[in-house]
């Protein structure tokens, strides 16, 4: 197994608008981003219990031209309203960088 | 025109850039230079209060240097968003600044101020005739909801821009814009393609964003029929073709469709090819039409006001116990505020525990022991400030001085890193608004206004 931190090149997260977070992750070589895809752990699924959000409130792309895994999540608080604590909502990428993919070669 | 070059000088106005950039750019003949200023990323009180998150003497700087470049050379300058939101206080105070840079420099130009603040009796006949939807799950714009807006602003797409280089202006200050806006506005001026010009406007939007290493500065882009291509003007910065893809990412719900004014910038198969180990050539961008034209609308409404204290515990029983003392905490300061004519209902008291889960809330899945020490940042919101502050020093008292099982810490519990303890974080605003409106024209929304500056 391999977290997604010991892996990706980037794993971050930023508002798309007042309402949604949008989280990356990018790999920084080809074959492992197809390695990772092959898996299929990163997958909307994920993404709806990390962010305890409705599977049908996920939107989950593939983005192979940037070697990238994107999930836009809604905000449970949005931007800037009381109980918010990440109004650029650039640190919402934590849960992700623990979720294991079953690679053992890193090779 | 079979070439149209625009020059963006940095992510924000006012975030800087390095002069030299500026000059590589400007020798290489852009046909306009220009840098989005606002974002709705700060949250909703920049659009609330009518202040920018640049400081005036930071986007002076900026735009000095632009002003400057552009009376040189006779190249349009274009600010979009301008100070921050783009509602009308914040159009006029980059107007000043552009007035008062005139003044010191004697320069002289025709200004274009294109207004992005709306009118409620209009939004709400838009909204009584069916002609507004909302956004992301929020409610219906009602009457209501519009009444009760601080501030509301419209989007705008190129077409205003479009109308305002028509007219010659020389320098152009936007309010809210829709962020590719006056970059696909210079491009489709000239003859070229929808896809092309949006795809430009985005890598240019946030200046050398698309660049490696990543810091404010200039993004030189060349559109050509069928393909757009980037380059930063510093020696220092590159574009390849994965950190031009990776900025598709950026901002965006989905890197591969990008919902604009008037249509959809699909970028599904693009092809990013190096035509140098600079720059980047982009190719088969696409652009799909919407049959209706609609202007995304953004507002606030004022939720109240707001005090802030920050303390810090390094006392570990207390630290065990946490989670009862904060529930006691809230008790004793209901018990207090209520005894001066506070009650409960009355204020929002949040408190966050930072080293526990003060980023990620109910999200934290780290559910492991905590460490030597937590910080607590209290926060009061009240109808005014005079209640919102009367709270939060209570609350901090209350935090300093609570008793709790086991505690040797007897004369305070938090360790208080400043004098005075508590702040007054003034007014606080929500985003209440995030509709779209159907319209005739995609200037409607937008007056002009020419000065002789």
């Amino acid at each position: 197994m391999a977290s997604i931190a010991s892996i990706a090149q980037v794993c971050k997260s930023k508002n798309a608008g007042p309402f949604f977070f949008t989280i990356d992750v990018v790999f920084e070589k080809k074959e492992m981003f197809e390695r990772v895809r092959s898996t299929n752990v990163l997958n909307a699924q994920l993404f709806a219990d990390l962010y305890k959000v409705d599977l049908a409130d996920v939107q989950f792309t593939i983005y192979p031209a940037a070697l990238a895994f994107k999930a836009t999540v809604p905000r449970r608080i949005p931007a800037g309203e009381i109980g918010d604590s990440d109004v650029y909502g650039a640190q919402q990428h934590a849960p992700l960088l623990a979720v294991d993919i079953p690679i053992n070669d890193l090779n | 025109m079979t070439e149209v070059r625009l020059l963006s000088t940095t992510a924000i106005l006012g975030y800087g850039f390095p002069e030299d950039s500026l000059k590589r750019g400007m020798a290489r003949n852009p046909h306009l230079i220009g840098a989005d200023a606002g974002s709705v990323d700060p949250g909703p009180y920049y659009l609330g209060s009518g202040k920018s998150f640049a400081s005036p003497r930071a986007i002076k700087r900026d735009l000095q240097l632009m002003l400057r470049a552009s009376a040189e050379t006779g190249v349009p300058v274009a600010i979009s968003t301008a100070g921050g939101a783009g509602g009308a206080p914040h159009l006029e105070a980059t107007a000043e600044l552009a007035r008062e840079i005139a003044r010191e420099d004697k320069l002289d130009f025709k200004m274009a101020l294109i207004g992005s603040e709306q009118d409620k009796a209009f939004l709400a006949r838009k909204a009584a005739e069916g002609k507004t939807r909302a956004l992301a799950g929020l409610p219906a714009l009602g009457g209501e909801t519009i009444e009760r807006a601080t501030r509301i602003v419209g989007l705008m797409g190129p077409e205003p821009y479009m109308a305002a280089l028509d007219a010659g202006a020389q320098v152009i200050i936007g309010g809210r814009s829709t962020d590719p806006a006056p970059w696909a506005a210079a491009v489709i001026r000239a003859g070229l393609g929808q896809a092309e010009a949006w795809y430009a406007g985005k890598m240019l939007e946030c200046g050398a964003e698309p660049a490696l290493p990543k810091k404010e500065d200039c993004l030189f882009v060349t559109v050509t029929e069928g393909g757009v291509e980037c380059e930063p003007t510093n020696p220092i910065r590159r574009c390849t073709p994965m950190s031009v893809a990776n900025f598709a990412l950026h901002e965006n719900s989905s890197p591969v469709r990008h919902v604009e004014p008037g249509g959809v910038l699909d970028t599904t198969d693009c092809i990013f090819e190096a035509v140098s180990d600079r720059a980047v050539r982009i190719s088969g961008m696409r652009w799909e039409p919407s049959d209706r034209l609609t202007i995304k609308l953004e507002g606030v409404e004022l939720v109240g006001y707001r005090a802030v204290a920050i303390c810090a515990t390094r006392d570990p029983v207390l630290i065990a116990t946490i989670d009862p003392y904060l529930v006691r905490v809230r008790e004793i300061v209901a018990e207090k505020t209520s005894a001066f004519g506070i009650a409960a209902a009355d204020y929002e008291l949040v408190i966050r525990v930072y080293g526990r889960d003060g980023v990620m809330g109910a999200l934290e899945p780290y559910k492991g022991p905590l460490g030597h020490e937590l910080c607590f940042v209290i926060e009061a919101i009240c109808p005014t400030q005079e209640q919102a502050s009367a709270v939060i020093a209570i609350a901090r008292t209350t935090m300093l001085h609570s008793d709790f099982p086991g505690r040797l810490c007897k004369e305070g519990n938090m360790a208080i890193p400043f004098s005075p303890s508590d702040l007054e974080a003034g007014a606080m605003y929500r985003f209440s608004v995030f509709h779209t409106v159907e319209v005739d024209t995609p200037t409607e929304m937008f007056p002009i206004r020419y000065e002789k500056v």
